[in-house]
């Protein structure tokens, strides 16, 4: 909670500006009574016009100056609190960005990165309605206690006691019980969407094997489940409206219990009276939201665990000290006895592996999946470091360079592209900002995009929706080869581009990928075999392991792995 | 607050809770009204006797007593309406989830399909939790704010009608100038929508992006767009606030005003002796009572917007009728024939998928002899899974029909007539659930040996029985990740356990690297023994097993023959054979002795 005050450092002046508002807001209502209280009892006196002058003048000020003062108090906050979400967001930003891709591994699921967005977000309630509430009732509750004092010290006393239960023990109440409860609530809710989810998804199995009763049962339970943590939830926030309720009528009732003895023994003029009683009344409206913000201070301590926990781990790969400058031109790069783990308990992803890749050469790495393709792909762009062996970039060991000049050399295009929600010029151009149109327009067509580009509404101005989602899987792979061949590095690394295509597509875009690549500097790595007798050697890949390597001509006539992935895409097996 | 319905009637007539609490609540808020009324008068009487009179505290007592009883009461409203708020509000979402969710279910697949079943699920979960906000909430408030005012009014009007009046011109206002501002500011918020939602996803955009952006060396730089876009973000968004916090302002502005010129007004009454000063401290003490409801009103309002949006759609869902059945099976249910000994066949079906021009089947007609092996080829768009979803009775045929031994499918009982169906989709389904309960989905009752057995013919025994908890172990969205071909194996076992006669397979090879469809093959020769196989393929040479190869285009059934017969003409099957390229070009003849066969014999051997 303190390193999230920390970050809004910058913004606190705008937030004790957007406090003051708010305190000036109510404040007003509770002069509004006061003074009128005090007006109808001098009034009552009969006393000059004159001499109530001034009070209707306040009255009238109060009754403007509320409505005012809320709205710049709503206002200024907002504003504050978007100016903090920026910042938040930009730091977020420069901490997940040496995460990823491996640091973020366990976000990989598009819907816990889409939380992690959430939570950031919702830190900004902080600022919005945790924070204000309780400072603005400290200031105005604070403010009618001394004034009540000083007219009777009592009456200040009964006060600063039923305040203190109202805007504190009830909010401690209810957010304890909160706490207990949430953290059970959420469990059911889990529990009951994942029950609402397999219905929906799964309900063509469930109908067709007639389990779909079964299932409708089983959502009945855990929302009945639901319903009974609910039920002891209802009691406790009801008790806590009970309790404000009750502390605002000892307010009210404990005033007039030491007022009236004071007015009648003549330690407190008259006059003061109804001011005192009213302003009891009165001020009970500053601890009203205090439940809620402590009901939210939990969900923004929730949301700030999680966006820390990720921000706090460590980075994967950290560039060295004084980097190596890269060379320039095409250089080699290799593999040697590479091996890497990513969990003590778990089997290696890649367990001594080899690779030599030499200028203008095409090398395939293939394999069933598991196999260490994609662990191979991570190393070589440096998202990973290896726990044996090395890799090397032209002779030097590939942790003596910077991550982005390593990156500058060995260029890629990864499984799943992400495709930004822009145009499809923006997409390409991502690669290379400055690329001029020819420049995109010889990339798209080295992609083999051109007429589909031109098949377009907007041509190269189309949008292609969130995630890419207005765009076929083929194109979308399409597109991300344009961007790699765009960005022109001098090595290129393509991993699984045919992935989740259908087999025409897929052979299609296999066609595309191996004319666009010709004579330069490749390692393909694919699951698909189809087209690989164009490339120079071919690495067979198992279990982190090379288990054959070579041409597929000779690969394709000699018994192993390689041969036997051939024969099962081809669909059919010789029986020895 | 113009546009909905404060109460929409449908609320009652779905969730039969929501009639009790809603009697519940005024009943409350009448009882509220009262109390209010109650202190006022109580403080109106006892302050002036202290005040004027220099009563001593015992002379009041009577007052005194009866005040602390109204406070009391008043608390115990509070509480009994935030119980009552909450436990029916839990009971009201309890009902509208479950009818949503089974109306959903027996609108079946097709539909379900249509609608984003991922959007349903977030509409009976989240979505209708958003009701709380309405009912604890908006509710409550709404029906204080019809009464308070009015019972205030009465009492003001029979001490001093110059206050009454006073309230009373400026009550109405308040709604009036919220609906004005509300209209304006609703149509610049729609006109400014797209632009806000762009720029509130472009964070998640380029989080989600980042491997990509890391890539291109482009990460660094996109940090200080990140900067951009959310102070862009912020500016358009403070633009709309600035008009939408108009509402409350000008509510706050006329509902105070109104206090301050009523406690004016009456002040200087006073003076002249023109009222008494009773008369002034009820109407000062009433006058905020009256708009204090009308002012929460407004404030709940949009938080209760969200969950009166939900319960819209979910009635939009509950009024959705299903595919008429009532129509056809005026006739009792007839028993559903044995499928080992009856023909299934398709007659002349056509089938048009509702908001769609083009029939996905046209004048399709196919018989499924007891112990056959049909295969079904074709590209996507032919009708294959349209046919499958006939034949599983999640649609209906527009024109045609389905018969099964001679009887009409649609006199059928359908849930007889899937249990003698066994169903592999490309992508099957598990459950948050363990592995053996997701193998006995079909048979609930199967003992563990059973389910073991089954497995084990479907090639699933090995890799589940290495896992720690074997088939206990949970899989689904909470469980362990499987691969997309150990999921094969496991809805393999499913049907294998189903033990049905007739089997519906939607090309479970697709999709899988090769190992993997080596391993499923397998099994799959194993359970299409002995059985009726109807088979949708998409690797054609998967198709030389069969006994008859029905080639779809269009809709259509454009060749059906044997592998040997189809290719020895020059028809569309040998079009598509040619067109698939030399994976299965190669394959030749030799593989018209049973490619599917021999796939299984070498990865078992």
């Amino acid at each position: 909670m303190w390193r999230l005050l920390r970050l809004a450092r910058p913004q606190l002046g705008r937030l004790a500006l957007s406090v003051v508002a708010g305190a000036a807001a109510v404040a007003s209502s509770v002069g509004l009574m006061a003074v009128s209280a005090w007006l109808i009892s001098r009034a009552a006196q009969h006393p000059p016009v004159l001499d109530l002058a001034v009070a209707v003048v306040a009255i009238r000020t109060f009754g403007i100056g509320r409505g005012i003062f809320r709205y710049a108090e709503r206002l200024i906050s907002h504003d504050a609190a978007f100016r903090v979400l920026a910042d938040l967001r930009v730091r977020v930003y420069t901490r997940l960005e040496p995460l990823a891709p491996a640091g973020l591994a366990d976000f990989r699921s598009g819907d816990l990165l889409s939380r992690l967005v959430a939570d950031v977000d919702a830190l900004q309630d902080l600022f919005l309605r945790v924070l204000p509430p309780p400072l603005i009732a400290a200031i105005v509750g604070g403010s009618a206690v001394v004034l009540a004092w000083a007219l009777l010290p009592g009456a200040g006393a009964v006060l600063a006691a039923t305040l203190l239960l109202a805007g504190v023990a009830v909010p401690a109440l209810t957010m304890r019980s909160g706490r207990r409860a949430s953290a059970r609530v959420a469990a059911a809710r889990g529990e009951l969407s994942m029950h609402v989810v397999d219905l929906l998804h799964g309900a063509p199995e469930l109908l067709a094997y007639g389990a779909a009763d079964t299932q409708l049962d089983r959502v009945a339970r855990s929302d009945a489940e639901l319903t009974g943590l609910s039920r002891s939830t209802a009691l406790t926030t009801g008790l806590g409206a009970g309790l404000g309720s009750v502390a605002a009528g000892l307010a009210l009732w404990g005033t007039l219990r030491v007022a009236v003895p004071a007015v009648s023994a003549g330690s407190l003029d008259g006059v003061w009276l109804a001011v005192l009683v009213l302003t009891a009344l009165a001020v009970f409206e500053v601890v009203a939201p205090l439940p809620v913000a402590a009901q939210q201070l939990e969900r923004v301590r929730r949301a700030a665990g999680r966006v820390f926990g990720v921000l706090d781990a460590p980075a994967p790969v950290n560039d060295p000290a004084r980097p190596r400058p890269v060379p320039a031109g095409t250089p080699v790069v290799t593999l040697e006895a590479a091996r890497l783990r990513y969990a003590s308990d778990a089997a290696c992803a890649l367990d001594g592996v080899d690779l030599r890749l030499e200028p203008g050469r095409r090398i395939a790495v293939v394999g069933p999946s598991g196999a260490g393709k994609t662990t191979l792909a991570l190393v070589l762009l440096r998202f990973v470091e290896l726990d044996g062996g090395r890799a090397t970039l032209a002779g030097h060991d590939l942790r003596d360079y910077a991550q982005d000049d390593v990156r500058r050399v060995i260029g890629a295009c990864l499984q799943d592209a992400h495709l930004f929600d822009t145009t499809v010029r923006e997409n390409i151009r991502l690669a290379q900002p400055d690329a001029t149109d020819e420049q995109l327009t010889d990339a798209a067509e080295r992609a083999e995009l051109g007429p589909w580009i031109a098949s377009l509404p907007a041509g190269w101005d189309t949008r292609v929706g969130e995630r890419g989602a207005q765009v076929s899987g083929g194109q979308r792979q399409r597109l991300a080869l344009a961007r790699a061949l765009l960005a022109d590095p001098p090595v290129l690394l393509l991993d699984e581009p045919t992935a989740n295509l259908d087999s025409i597509t897929e052979q299609a875009l296999m066609g595309s990928l191996l004319r666009a690549t010709e004579g330069r500097t490749t390692l393909l790595i694919t699951h698909r075999l189809v087209g690989l007798d164009a490339v120079d050697e071919v690495v067979v890949l198992d279990r982190g392991r090379v288990v054959q390597r070579g041409r597929h001509a000779d690969l394709v006539r000699s018994a192993g792995l390689y041969r036997r992935l051939w024969e099962l895409e081809l669909g059919l097996t010789a029986v020895d | 607050m113009t546009g909905v319905k404060p109460l929409d009637p449908r609320l009652l007539r779905h969730a039969a809770t929501a009639r009790v609490y809603l009697a519940l609540t005024v009943g409350l808020g009448l009882a509220s009204a009262v109390l209010i009324l109650g202190q006022a008068t109580l403080l109106a009487d006892i302050l002036p006797r202290v005040f004027l009179d220099r009563a001593p505290l015992a002379k009041v007592t009577g007052p005194m007593a009866l005040l602390a009883a109204v406070l009391l009461g008043r608390a115990g409203i509070a509480w009994a309406g935030e119980v009552a708020a909450h436990l029916s509000s839990a009971r009201v979402k309890s009902q509208l989830r479950a009818g949503l969710l089974r109306h959903a279910v027996a609108l079946g697949p097709a539909w379900l399909a249509r609608e984003r079943s991922g959007e349903l699920a977030a509409l009976a979960t989240r979505g209708v939790d958003a009701l709380d906000g309405y009912f604890a909430r908006y509710l409550p408030q709404l029906v204080l704010a019809l009464l308070v005012p009015v019972a205030v009014l009465a009492r003001v009007v029979t001490t001093d009608w110059l206050s009454a009046v006073t309230i009373a011109v400026i009550l109405p206002l308040i709604p009036v100038f919220m609906a004005l501002i509300g209209i304006s500011t609703q149509r610049r918020t729609q006109r400014q929508w797209s632009t806000l939602s762009t720029l509130a996803g472009h964070f998640l955009d380029v989080v989600e992006g980042l491997p990509t952006l890391r890539i291109f060396g482009r990460a660094k730089a996109q940090a200080a767009a990140v900067r951009r876009i959310t102070n862009e973000y912020r500016i358009a968004t403070m633009a709309t606030l600035r008009i939408a916090f108009l509402s409350a302002l000008v509510l706050e502005l006329l509902s105070m005003l109104a206090v301050a010129l009523v406690a004016v007004s009456v002040g200087l009454r006073l003076v002249d002796g023109r009222v008494s000063l009773h008369t002034a401290l009820l109407v000062l003490l009433l006058a905020p009572e009256a708009y204090l409801p009308v002012r929460q009103v407004g404030a709940q309002f949009h938080a209760s917007m969200e969950g009166v949006t939900a319960a819209e759609r979910v009635f939009a869902v509950l009024e959705t009728s299903g595919p008429d059945r009532s129509a056809t099976s005026v006739r009792p249910p007839a028993a559903v024939p044995d499928l080992r000994a009856a023909t299934v066949s398709v007659e002349a079906v056509w089938f048009t998928w509702p908001a769609r021009d083009v029939p996905a089947l046209a004048e399709v007609s196919l018989a499924l002899h007891p112990g056959e092996r049909v295969a079904l080829v074709g590209d996507s768009g032919a009708g294959k899974s349209s046919l499958v979803s006939l034949l599983l009775g999640f649609t209906r045929p527009q024109q045609g029909r389905i018969t099964v031994g001679g009887t009409d499918l649609a006199d059928l009982p359908l849930v007889q007539w899937r249990r003698q169906l066994a169903w592999v989709s490309q992508r099957p389904y598990l459950f948050a659930a363990s592995i053996a309960d997701n193998i006995r989905l079909g048979e609930p009752e199967a003992g563990v040996e059973a389910v073991r057995q089954a497995a084990r013919l479907a090639n699933a025994a090995e890799f589940v029985e290495s896992l720690t908890a074997a088939y206990d172990t949970v899989v689904g969205e909470r469980g362990v990740g499987l691969s997309a071909g150990q999921r094969q194996r496991i809805a393999l076992a499913r049907a294998f356990l189903r033990d049905a006669p007739v089997l519906l397979l939607d090309e479970p090879t697709a999709n899988l690297d090769a190992d993997s469809a080596a391993a499923v093959q397998d099994g799959l020769e194993r359970l299409m023994a002995g059985r009726t196989v109807l088979l949708v393929v998409h690797r054609l040479a998967l198709a030389r097993g069969a006994d008859r190869i029905v080639v779809m285009s269009a809709g259509r059934v454009v060749e059906v023959g044997t592998p040997a017969e189809l290719d020895a003409v020059q028809g569309p099957w040998s079009a598509l054979v040619a067109a698939a390229g030399p994976s299965v070009g190669a394959t030749g003849s030799a593989g018209a002795a049973g490619a599917v066969g021999a796939v299984g014999a070498e990865v078992s051997g």
